[in-house]
């Protein structure tokens, strides 16, 4: 019965970074950069969906629509100032500016929002499942989160896949130059793939901060490097991988603090990455690219 | 005599500024007029310009993004302070800080060297997620590893202290998340100056040695590299293991210039690996001198907005942003040779004001 | 031929802030005297701690107290007659940080210094002060690491050794629990240092432990393996020494998986009730060590309360409170030693060195503080149950 507890709390812990790499690996399938403002986006989300509903009292389905609205925003904002104009430069000049938006983002919510943590109010009522009297429980929350990763995933293949503006960013991730030639607006599926992403963030956001309820400026950082890890864990740039990705970094970290040390469970789990990386190197589902000669 | 090449002067340009600076520097320290701040920032802005130009290596020749050099500096200077802690008694303060020194390079080197091994295997942001596990598997051994000695020797745990089983009289030379309290203070601004100097030197034959050359080639077309029978694995190792050395040192200068070393993740953790990053890309990817001088104004700047308080690190944010996109948003770029605000014309108006000065 | 020009761009960059800092020394440390614009000597204290980054609510708590301290002293007249001025400085908790922040004050004419926050900075910073003969008391860097061979630096908050010791102490009198689980930060000096002490002391008074996990800086999201271990060894107390950041998130997890051992906090506790939006109902029956109540009747309390809601917002905690209470100590120090600003910083230091040992202070965080020569407070931590969304306290 252990086992299966610290299971299904790794599965929970799995399914939130799950969330948050699905829209790292969008972002960056696409768009081919590291936004590693993300997880700052995520912070911003959830402190939008506290202001809602913990401050003025909406109900928690209103709420996460505002802040997916505001969070959409905010990352098409963020996209047209800082990584927009350099489009055409090196990778690693957008890498360094997305962390120069990264700090921004934490010290704008420093001083709107203070230091002081708030205790975030769960969007979700209710109490989980209980089986075997008890001894086994899995909560509301991780079910939801669960299967909203699940929905997502599945909902964003199909609009990569189905739809005009998918196709195009499909085209924009393979080849940018060629997309252009193809008539496809470059820059404008860019920007919708930012929004997307980021309204992603929001409902993470609510989600991570409905788990983890201890919200402050600096909520975002450390998920968003683990859920980093969890998409190039699964192949980055694969919708897929980044579920899996997420599922397995939270199983492998809640299994290794049970069984092996819980001092040591980070060294862990990225002790256990890079032997997965080294076996499969483009990650669980990442595709195998053939260099060209 | 042979004409020299144009990176030779460029070298031997930013050395000359490096020793005027120096020189400068020490006779204000000297006289007093150099305000505490600055004299105590000197060394710590060698220590992170070395670990730059050891990225910089890294990234800029070896093209290889690593996210994990603040490890190479945690093992250095993790190594050195411990090495330093524990003959503290025994040996001579000169002869131990050029041992620690050495100890914490090797160090660094063999810690980039296994970890270089299967790490160049792959590629890209793989390699990139790698180094930075790497560097965060370091940091969190670090804060849970404890080292006492006692009359019977080193006794060593990763649980905590009362494991060790010490001698009531025993001395805790690392003790985990509290660190190293206590190392020697060494580091001098001539030590750091002269280390700085040296890894440019030696960076700079590197680049253009004969292994040097087979690193570009590398970079630029692996493949063909490899088909006109370079060793390509060897000399990547090769490249890392040096770019991981320059980092070691630049810790063996930090540990020795503070009293308290402990790995948290902005000193020593995946936030100081992308600070250095930023130092690489903003001074130039492949342009050691320019490492060094964004080192320095990106250590200094936030300690010159104190005077703002609060909006500190929100200026300082924004100036990041800014600076990048001054410097590589290729509208800026065309905008500014319209204009005329080309860096040249920056620098000439500056040395005008200053002579007036 | 772009990367020449960034690094001629980056380097005019350089000179000017170098240019920038010689500026500021000329004007501020030119002179010995202390002037400030009204052409008077004053007393010139230093503060730092984090207020920016992951610690930033504990530093700006320390910094908003000393301010209100300062206000209040110079209202009254100031020290000894003198005005007091006070900066307060950034240093993200970082030891490397702390001491360029400790520079800064220095440059700017610091006469004393009240800070820093976190025990890792401390020590970094303790160190230069003990060279530069600065006298240096620390509202809540609690690790003996800081004032160990410092004869300059002493602690308003109690150390270390003494909150593990007294914890275990009075977990094993009162019968608190027969098993204990025990969860801590091992990324965290103060943590580790809390731990390693009761976790002695627990031998020696006979406690059982019966599971000791840990948790990092970097995964201090989800306790529910470490809870869930505790409860399969069968922990009936868990002993927590952390901040209350993370010990809400272990409250509620704890409350959902159904586990409800006797839940017994350290001083970093303290801040709990006053997390907004907190369900307090968790908290409930939750002991921790603290020498200061935000809802205390005193006339003293109230006053300080009322004036940082009004000022900042929010409730003080007790970093806060001993923040407070280190100004007016300073005062009482510097008034029995009979200073003014005239004095170089050493004399002040030693002066103070003697006179802090004399001091016996009735403040915010307890009564009949005083000091010895090791830098350590007298005042015994206190356990006090939170009950009703208030603390308790028990004895």
């Amino acid at each position: 019965m252990g086992f299966l507890t610290y299971l299904v709390n790794g599965l929970s812990l799995g399914s939130v970074y799950a969330l948050i790499a699905l829209g790292y690996t969008m972002v960056y399938g696409i768009a081919k950069m590291l936004n590693f403002a993300h997880g700052d986006v995520i912070m911003i989300g959830a402190y939008v969906v506290f202001m809602c509903m913990s401050n003025s009292g909406m109900p928690a389905v209103v709420s996460i629509v505002i802040s997916i609205v505001c969070c959409t925003a905010l990352g098409m904002i963020i996209e047209k100032i800082a990584y927009k104009p350099l489009r055409k430069a090196t990778n690693l000049a957008v890498l360094i500016t997305a962390i120069g938006v990264s700090y921004f983002l934490q010290n704008m919510a420093l001083m709107i929002f203070g230091s002081n943590p708030v205790s975030f109010t769960s969007v979700i009522n209710w109490e989980g499942l209980s089986f075997a009297d008890g001894a086994l429980k899995i909560t509301g929350n991780a079910i939801v989160t669960i299967i909203t990763c699940v929905v997502i995933m599945i909902v964003l293949m199909w609009f990569v896949k189905n739809t005009k503006p998918g196709q195009a960013m499909r085209a924009v991730s393979e080849d940018k130059d060629a997309a252009v030639l193809m008539g496809i607006n470059v820059n404008a599926t860019i920007s919708l793939t930012f929004a997307i992403g980021s309204g992603l963030a929001a409902i993470a956001g609510a989600l991570l901060c409905s788990s983890y309820p201890s919200l402050t400026p600096y909520t975002g950082s450390m998920p968003g490097i683990k859920a980093f890890t969890a998409a190039v864990f699964g192949g980055i740039g694969s919708i897929p991988g980044a579920l899996v990705g997420g599922l397995l970094l939270g199983i492998i970290e809640i299994l290794a603090r049970a069984y092996i040390s819980s001092q040591l469970a980070d060294a862990i789990v990225f002790a256990v990455l890079i032997i997965v990386l080294l076996v499969k190197p483009t990650g669980i589902l990442g595709k195998q690219i053939k260099e060209k000669v | 005599m042979k004409k020299l090449n144009k990176s030779t002067q460029k070298l031997i340009t930013t050395l000359a500024v490096i020793v005027v600076l120096y020189i400068v520097m020490s006779i204000m320290d000297g006289t007093g007029n150099l305000s505490s701040l600055m004299s105590g920032l000197l060394v710590p802005v060698c220590a992170y310009s070395l670990v730059a130009v050891g990225l910089n290596l890294c990234v800029g020749y070896l093209g290889e993004l690593s996210l994990g050099h603040a490890g190479f500096m945690c093992v250095g200077a993790f190594t050195s302070a411990f090495f330093s802690k524990l003959f503290q008694d025994s040996i001579p303060d000169v002869p131990r800080f050029i041992l620690a020194l050495v100890i914490g390079t090797l160090m660094a080197a063999l810690f980039g060297f296994l970890i270089a091994i299967p790490v160049l295997r792959l590629s890209g942001d793989y390699l990139a997620i790698v180094t930075l596990a790497f560097g965060e598997i370091i940091k969190n051994v670090i804060n849970v590893l404890y080292v006492g000695v006692d009359s019977n020797g080193l006794h060593f745990s990763i649980k905590d202290q009362m494991s060790l089983g010490m001698e009531p009289t025993g001395k805790m030379l690392v003790n985990g998340a509290q660190g190293i309290t206590g190392t020697p203070r060494q580091s001098t601004f001539t030590i750091a100056v002269l280390l700085l100097i040296i890894a440019l030197i030696v960076t700079h034959n590197f680049v253009n040695s004969r292994t040097g050359r087979a690193v570009k080639a590398i970079r630029d077309n692996q493949i063909a590299a490899e088909t006109v029978g370079l060793p390509v694995t060897k000399y990547k190792l090769v490249a890392f293991t040096i770019s991981a050395a320059i980092a070691g040192v630049g810790g063996v200068l930090y540990a020795h210039n503070i009293n308290s070393l402990t790995a948290t993740t902005n000193n020593f953790g995946y936030n100081m690996s992308i600070m250095i990053l930023v130092y690489v890309v903003l001074g130039g990817i492949g342009n050691f001198s320019g490492s060094v001088i964004a080192a320095v104004v990106l250590t200094m700047l936030p300690e010159m907005l104190r005077g703002l308080s609060t909006y500190r690190m929100l200026i300082y944010s924004i100036v990041l942003i800014v600076l990048m996109l001054f410097n590589w948003a290729p509208a800026i770029l065309k905008w500014r040779e319209e204009h005329g605000i080309t860096t040249a014309a920056i620098v000439g108006k500056f040395k005008k004001t200053k002579e007036v000065r | 031929m772009k990367k020449r020009m960034l690094s001629l761009a980056l380097c005019g960059a350089m000179v000017a802030t170098m240019f920038a800092g010689c500026g500021d020394n000329s004007a501020s440390t030119g002179s010995s005297e202390n002037v400030d614009t009204s052409g008077e000597l004053t007393w010139k204290i230093g503060g730092i701690g984090p207020t920016t980054g992951g610690a930033a609510q504990y530093g700006q708590g320390v910094m908003n107290a000393i301010q209100i301290a300062v206000d209040e002293v110079n209202a009254a007249g100031g020290i000894n007659g003198y005005q007091v001025a006070f900066n307060f400085q950034d240093d993200e908790a970082d030891p490397q940080k702390a001491v360029n922040a400790y520079n800064t004050l220095k440059d700017w004419g610091m006469q004393i210094l009240e800070g820093t926050v976190t025990s890792g900075a401390c020590a970094a910073v303790s160190a230069e002060t003990y060279n530069d003969r600065i006298f240096q008391v620390t509202p809540s860097a609690s690790s003996t690491s800081v004032t160990e061979g410092h004869d300059n630096t002493f602690q308003i908050c109690f150390s270390d050794p003494n909150q593990g010791t007294v914890s275990a102490d009075y977990i094993a009198e009162n019968g608190l629990g027969n098993k204990i689980g025990i969860i801590y930060d091992s990324s965290d000096p103060y943590s580790t240092g809390v731990y390693q002490n009761f976790a002695t002391e627990a031998a020696n008074v006979g406690l059982e432990i019966v599971a000791t996990e840990a948790f990092t800086a970097d995964s201090k999201t989800d306790f529910t393996t470490q809870l869930q271990k505790c409860k399969d060894a069968e922990a009936d107390l868990l002993f927590l020494p952390f901040y209350y950041t993370e010990g809400s998130i272990v409250l509620t997890q704890a409350n959902k998986m159904g586990y409800e051992p006797t839940m017994f906090g350290v001083d970093g506790f303290d801040g709990l009730l006053g997390v907004e939006n907190f369900d307090v109902s968790l908290a409930e029956g939750v002991y921790l060590l603290t020498p200061f109540a935000a809802d205390a009747e005193d006339e003293a309390t109230q006053s300080f309360v009322s004036k940082y809601e009004e000022q900042y917002g929010g409730t003080p905690n007790q970093f806060a409170a001993d923040a407070y209470d280190g100004i007016y100590i300073l005062k009482e120090a510097l008034e029995s030693a009979n200073l003014t600003p005239e004095a170089s910083n050493e004399e002040i230091c030693e002066a103070l060195i003697a006179a802090i040992q004399e001091v016996n202070y009735d403040g915010l965080t307890g009564e009949g503080m005083t000091w010895n020569a090791a830098g350590e407070v007298s005042k015994s931590p206190k356990a006090v149950i939170i009950q009703d969304g208030g603390y308790v306290s028990v004895q």
